[in-house]
């Protein structure tokens, strides 16, 4: 006779004496329960939208605002949203890396933890607030420099100007955004590059190899992956975040790749925050499409940096 | 109240900690132990006699521990590990199916390899962990009672007396040790298992717990996985030799016999080899 | 590794870079990088100061210059590898710098926007009825503890719950897509979450409908994977020793996880929770379109509109009344509030890690 037991009293084991059957069957009962709560919920958050967006969906054309349809209305702000979170991205992956290696590699010891723990604080401050030190002090700060950027390099289609006076551009909504995002890009960098093996390093550096050259040969190449997939998770934040667009950036809709001037696209998050406390009617419903929207396209980000993750994870072991 | 009604522990009726007295005989009949499908320990019948203390000795990976685990169920806590055969336990199968598997580890203690006394508990906590986490609803002096009869019999209770209420992870590797045997030893079991208690432990500590050992058998049934020889020679009556063929073969059971005999004139080649220190 | 020469030895006519006498010689001085900066800042600051004075002008000067400036000295009496490493450490560390200055400016901004209506009439009244000057923040900092108060008391349960799930209990295919998807969860935008619970009520009660508790289920949805993710790592940093010991006293599975594994795992856990409330207690938008704005004092999170610190820094920002100053002011006040809020949060929950958390990191 065999028995095969995975784990102490599993739940359906004949009735035996004591009163811990009961206990254990109810405990984990509720860890299952919560398991499929969850699930649930995720569940709930995709169908609720499309139940609610449905009615933009199947519109005629002429009721969506601006009067070309549902895709003609999203397109703009999906290139805005693209276009914003991009730019955060460029500008926050260089320093994050920087930010990461000199936590983990060039920091001292005893104030590594507080310089990480000052990094997490960056992270913790609510979005409303950055959108607000935007608008008040980087704004106005960069306006020198987007007039120079105008008057130099105005031959760059990015730069085209006329340079906006109140610094409400898509530069600054992606300067913030890349401050936003740059602690979730070092602190996934960082989790690795400390995690690098010690005997390569100390191997690299008994050749005798500068700190730098040992970084260079053992610890970027390790940590290759995790920066591609903290990148990912900081875009898929920087494609969502609303709060801090919304307060910054001027807003017109049309689609340009100039980054300073006052004519920017919106972002769906900072649409859907503008208009939605004011619509009523079908516009709830487009507002809501546009969310799905949004949502599809940073669960697709997610889900790309999460199987990055998941191959390194398979390459270590 | 009470999980089963063999448990040892009469908590109404006061702390009635035995001081000598039979403990219960195992016998193991045609043990097979698995990982998966992957056989770990082939074929092993034998009686476990009481109150004596039976090493069992064999080199890394011939199935030793694993035996030991199967002994009080413990094994089976490791997803897709299973058991077939039987252990009888005074002549009730511990793996019955009406048998369960957490009464059986009551009245079969175990103690581990690395001393693991719970971190967020003090001395008396970890002392009365087996009492407590089952909820006995006891009075103090009785508790106070079992837990000083325990350190006391683990030789603990002169250095630890002043500072009950201090955390268990806050005393040496030997006294941790100590403590996880009265832990063990305080839910009044009838049989002690120990996996290598002293693979952790610095020579002296080592000695004390072998002079523990030899004290414990009086009250219980000692089964001792060891990787020492010397120590299999000094503190066990029985002694039990595991071996493999080659990798990816079963652990078997090679010869089980009066440890002076097992060292002075072992029945099998194989034994002779191993504790002459010619192989493993 | 790649299959390169791991080390560009020096070359054969390279050998200025090998030390002549001792390892100790030719080396520069370990204030040598500070007195490079602290010299291109004195010197730059000069020529800016006869010029035109502009503070990011003089910094990104420095940091340039001074890379350069170690370089050249470096590669005088060092050698070329030892020049760039020492290029590359400044080049980092003022990146690093870089990255705090963000964090510096904001900070004081809003300490120093934000002092001026931190008073005791800002704490103890509402906005009901007011236009223009005085007002405070009671309401909104009632809706908030409610609010977030009514999310935390939701979440941790379920979280926990599944977490314990996840590590002591889960296997096949539910365990995995639970595990992928509370991953997803970490990633929806906070706006969709409000979306998502707007289109919760508006079905059962119509497009009208604004609740405090409407609020509290956006923020579940940001908040339980962030609670599932940080106890399921302090699960797994608790010892199976101790499970093993729990079992082998013959202790069941569930009292061996609610008496051993969870109280072993508490520090951390606790800390989990505590940053988790941080994260989300400032959450503004999807409070915005589930909460709405309302001026007066409302306790019943079931019924109306419902006010919250981020939703009323924000109206206040975006929506002044005539003049605007007296609402600029109470958005900062606000903000200062809401940061002190987050900071405090952090600090407690680094204090209890540090305090309770070191069983288990030794």
């Amino acid at each position: 006779m065999k028995q095969t037991s995975p784990t102490a009293s599993v739940p359906g084991e004949p009735a035996k004496p004591g009163t811990h059957g009961v206990g254990d069957r109810i405990f984990s009962g509720l860890a299952i329960g919560s398991g499929v709560f969850i699930l649930a919920l995720l569940a709930g958050v995709a169908i609720f939208l499309l139940i609610e967006a449905w009615p933009a969906i199947t519109a005629s054309s002429d009721e969506i605002p601006g009067g070309d349809g549902l895709v003609s209305y999203i397109a703009p702000l999906a290139f805005g949203t693209v276009l914003a979170a991009t730019l955060a991205i460029i500008l926050a992956v260089p320093m994050a890396v920087a930010v990461a290696l000199f936590i983990s590699h060039f920091a001292p010891r005893r104030v590594a933890d507080t310089l990480s723990y000052l990094v997490d604080l960056l992270a913790a401050i609510p979005s409303i607030i950055y959108g607000l030190w935007g608008i008040a002090v980087l704004g106005p700060a960069l306006v020198p420099l987007t007039e120079w950027l105008a008057d130099n390099l105005g031959f760059i289609p990015f730069f085209e100007g006329p340079a906006s006076t109140t610094g409400r551009t898509m530069l600054v909504a992606g300067v913030v955004l890349a401050v936003m995002i740059l602690p979730i890009v070092s602190a996934v960098a960082r989790e690795v590059f400390t995690q690098t093996p010690r005997g390569l390093q100390e191997s690299a550096l008994a050749l005798g190899a500068t700190r730098w050259e040992m970084i260079r040969m053992v610890v970027l190449p390790f940590g290759k992956s995790a920066v591609v997939a903290g990148s990912m998770l900081g875009l898929g934040r920087a494609l969502g975040e609303t709060m801090a667009v919304t307060i910054i950036l001027s807003v017109s809709g049309g689609v340009t790749f100039n980054l300073i001037s006052s004519d920017n696209p919106s972002t769906i998050a900072a649409n859907i925050a503008l208009d939605f406390p004011e619509s009523s009617g079908l516009d709830i419903n487009v507002l809501i499409a546009s969310g799905l929207v949004l949502f599809a396209i940073t669960l697709a980000v997610n889900m790309l940096a999460r199987a990055v993750i998941e191959r390194q994870k398979l390459d270590e072991s | 109240m009470t999980a089963a009604a063999a448990d040892p522990v009469p908590a109404k009726n006061g702390p009635t900690v035995r001081t000598t007295g039979v403990a219960k005989r195992i016998d193991v009949a045609d043990l097979n132990i698995y990982y998966g499908a992957f056989l770990a320990v082939k074929d092993v019948t034998m009686r476990i006699q009481p109150n004596k203390v039976t090493a069992l000795i064999g080199s890394s990976g011939c199935g030793k521990s694993t035996f030991l685990r199967s002994l009080n169920r413990m094994h089976e806590l490791i997803p897709g590990a299973s058991v077939e055969g039987s252990v009888l336990l005074d002549g009730r199968d511990i793996y019955s199916p009406s048998m369960d598997p957490v009464s059986v580890r009551r009245q079969i203690g175990m103690v581990f390899q690395s001393p693991n006394p719970f971190p967020t508990m003090s001395v008396y906590d970890n002392t009365a962990a087996g009492l407590k986490l089952n909820s006995k609803r006891m009075k103090r002096d009785q508790m106070d009672a079992i837990v000083e009869k325990a350190l006391r019999g683990a030789h603990l209770w002169d250095e630890v007396k002043d500072r009950l209420d201090k955390p268990g992870s806050g005393l040496s590797g030997g006294q941790q040790q100590r403590l996880c045997i009265a832990r063990a030893t305080a839910v009044e079991p009838d049989v002690l298992l120990m996996d290598e208690p002293c693979s952790a432990l610095d020579p002296i500590a080592t000695l004390a717990i072998e002079d523990l050992i030899e004290e414990l058998k009086q009250k219980f049934t000692i089964v001792i996985v060891t990787h020492n020889m010397q120590q299999a020679a000094r503190a066990s009556d029985i002694t039990g030799f595991f071996n493999i063929g080659q990798s990816g073969d079963p652990g078997i059971l090679i010869e089980l016999d009066e440890t002076d005999k097992i060292f002075s004139n072992p029945a099998h080649k194989e034994t002779e080899d191993y504790v002459s220190g010619r192989f493993g | 590794m790649n299959p390169d020469p791991l080390i560009p030895f020096p070359e054969v006519g390279e050998a200025d870079n090998l030390p002549e006498s001792g390892p100790t010689d030719n080396r520069i001085p370990t204030w040598g990088p500070w007195v490079v900066v602290a010299g291109t800042a004195a010197v730059l600051g000069g020529l800016l100061a006869l010029t035109a004075f502009n503070l990011a002008l003089l910094i990104f000067g420095t940091v340039i210059i001074s890379i350069f400036g170690i370089y050249l000295w470096a590669r005088l009496i060092e050698g070329r590898r030892q020049a760039f490493d020492r290029a590359v450490t400044l080049g980092v560390t003022s990146l690093f710098a870089l990255a705090m200055i963000p964090l510096v400016s904001l900070l004081y901004t809003v300490v120093s926007k934000g002092l001026s209506r931190i008073d005791a009439e800002f704490f103890t009244s509402s906005m009901r009825n007011v236009i223009g000057e005085g007002g405070g923040i009671l309401h909104a900092a009632i809706g908030t503890f409610i609010i977030t108060g009514l999310a935390t008391l939701a979440s941790v349960p379920v979280g926990i719950m599944a977490a314990v799930y996840l590590h002591e209990y889960g296997k096949g295919k539910l365990k995995r897509a639970l595990t992928f998807f509370v991953d997803v969860m970490t990633g929806i935008p906070s706006i969709v979450a409000g979306l998502f619970a707007f289109a919760l009520f508006a079905i059962f009660f119509g497009p009208g409908i604004r609740m405090g508790v409407m609020g509290s289920v956006a923020l579940c949805v940001l908040m339980i994977p962030i609670v599932v993710r940080s106890t399921e790592e302090m699960l797994r940093i608790v010892p199976d020793g101790l499970r093993e010991a729990s079992y082998a006293l013959g202790v069941s599975k569930w009292r061996t996880v609610a008496k051993v594994v969870l109280p072993t795992a508490m520090a951390g856990i606790v800390t989990g929770v505590m940053l988790a409330v941080a994260r989300i207690i400032g959450e503004t938008a999807p409070l915005l379109i589930t909460t709405g704005a309302f001026s007066s004092v409302n306790l019943n999170p079931f019924s109306g509109r419902m006010d919250n610190l981020p939703v009323f820094t924000y109206n206040q920002y975006k929506n002044p009344g005539v003049p605007p100053e007296p609402y600029i002011d109470r958005a900062w006040a606000a903000a200062l509030v809401l940061i002190a809020i987050v900071m405090v949060l952090f600090l407690v929950a680094r204090f209890i890690s540090r305090r309770y958390g070191t069983e288990l990191r030794r």
